[in-house]
């Protein structure tokens, strides 16, 4: 994959280099600011909430309605 | 036999950047959420400063209707600051705005307010959940608190001197430490309480950490920070 990609990148080896850093740098920002946000909600780590919804995402509940948790 | 050793090299090549994108990830979690969160804080925290000072001179007039004890708290948007929770015990000078709301985005700027609970100082249940972990953890060390210890609410006019009683760890589904009177359903509150809510263990998130208090003071701004805060410089 690695070695498919450095063969069709165009120009000399410095130009070369230069976009594959370039190319390594938007896939990193694509992670940060798209995939690992959109990822963090799915995962246990930041839930600090009370919710009976089931779900992981936070969700508050109803005031003055019992509980159903005993 | 090439095409087996190109198979071979790719799968290879796959898993290094799997476990590329996996650390990546860990330092997301770890050091760029923080860092994301304290800039978010920050200026959630600096635009109330500016807001309260901006509203300030009008409320000035002379205090000839004096307001019942408790004055009509401003109003609350969702998704804002509307106070400032100081817990001295977790840090000297610990201050993190309290925002409307506790979705994700809310969480990430400060402490959380459950919308569902009562406003600070008002008779009731004043629940916020902040994070334990990441997202600028303001809750990190919320099991070093101690049965006596103040939790100060700064509103716009007052401050809300809430004294801690007891702490338990419950389920994630346990939503009734948020009632009026926590963990008791269909008791009608009598006095202002406070529960505070996070993450528990700090890693794993499967239970959570709550702490409970009641109110012991209240003050108005104008008066000077409540005793409380006044060892720690505030």
């Amino acid at each position: 994959m690695y070695g498919w990609i450095w063969r069709h990148l165009p120009g000399p080896t410095p130009v070369r280099l230069l976009i594959a850093l370039v190319l390594i740098a938007g896939i990193v920002l694509l992670l940060f600011t798209v995939v690992f946000p959109w990822l963090e909600p799915l995962l246990p780590f930041t839930d600090v909430t009370v919710d009976d919804s089931g779900s992981l995402t936070s969700v508050t509940v109803p005031t003055g309605s019992p509980t159903p948790f005993p | 036999m090439h095409g087996l050793r190109t198979a071979i090299r790719g799968t290879g090549e796959g898993m290094i950047t799997l476990g590329l994108v996996l650390l990546l990830f860990c330092v997301y979690q770890l050091v760029w959420t923080n860092v994301e969160a304290n800039a978010a804080t920050a200026a959630t925290g600096d635009d109330l400063r500016e807001a309260w000072v901006a509203t300030s001179p009008e409320p000035a007039p002379a205090p000839a209707p004096a307001p019942a004890s408790a004055p009509a708290p401003a109003p609350v948007t969702p998704s804002n600051a509307f106070a400032f929770i100081h817990i001295p015990r977790l840090a000297p000078g610990f201050v993190k705005p309290v925002v409307e709301g506790v979705t994700p985005a809310d969480l990430a700027k400060g402490v959380g307010h459950y919308p569902t609970s009562v406003m600070p100082g008002v008779v009731g249940n004043f629940a916020v959940a902040g994070h334990r972990a990441t997202n600028g953890e303001p809750f990190r060390e919320l099991d070093k608190l101690r049965a006596g210890d103040a939790v100060v609410i700064e509103t716009a006019d007052t401050w809300y001197t809430y004294t801690m009683s007891r702490s338990e760890i419950v389920k994630p589904t346990q939503t009734d430490v948020l009632l009026p009177v926590p963990r008791s359903p269909g008791v009608s509150a009598t006095e202002p309480l406070i529960t505070l809510t996070t993450c528990n263990p700090r890693w794993a998130s499967t239970e959570r950490l709550i702490w409970y208090g009641a109110l012991s003071g209240t003050q108005p701004k104008t008066a000077g920070p409540p005793p409380a805060l006044a060892g720690a410089g505030a």
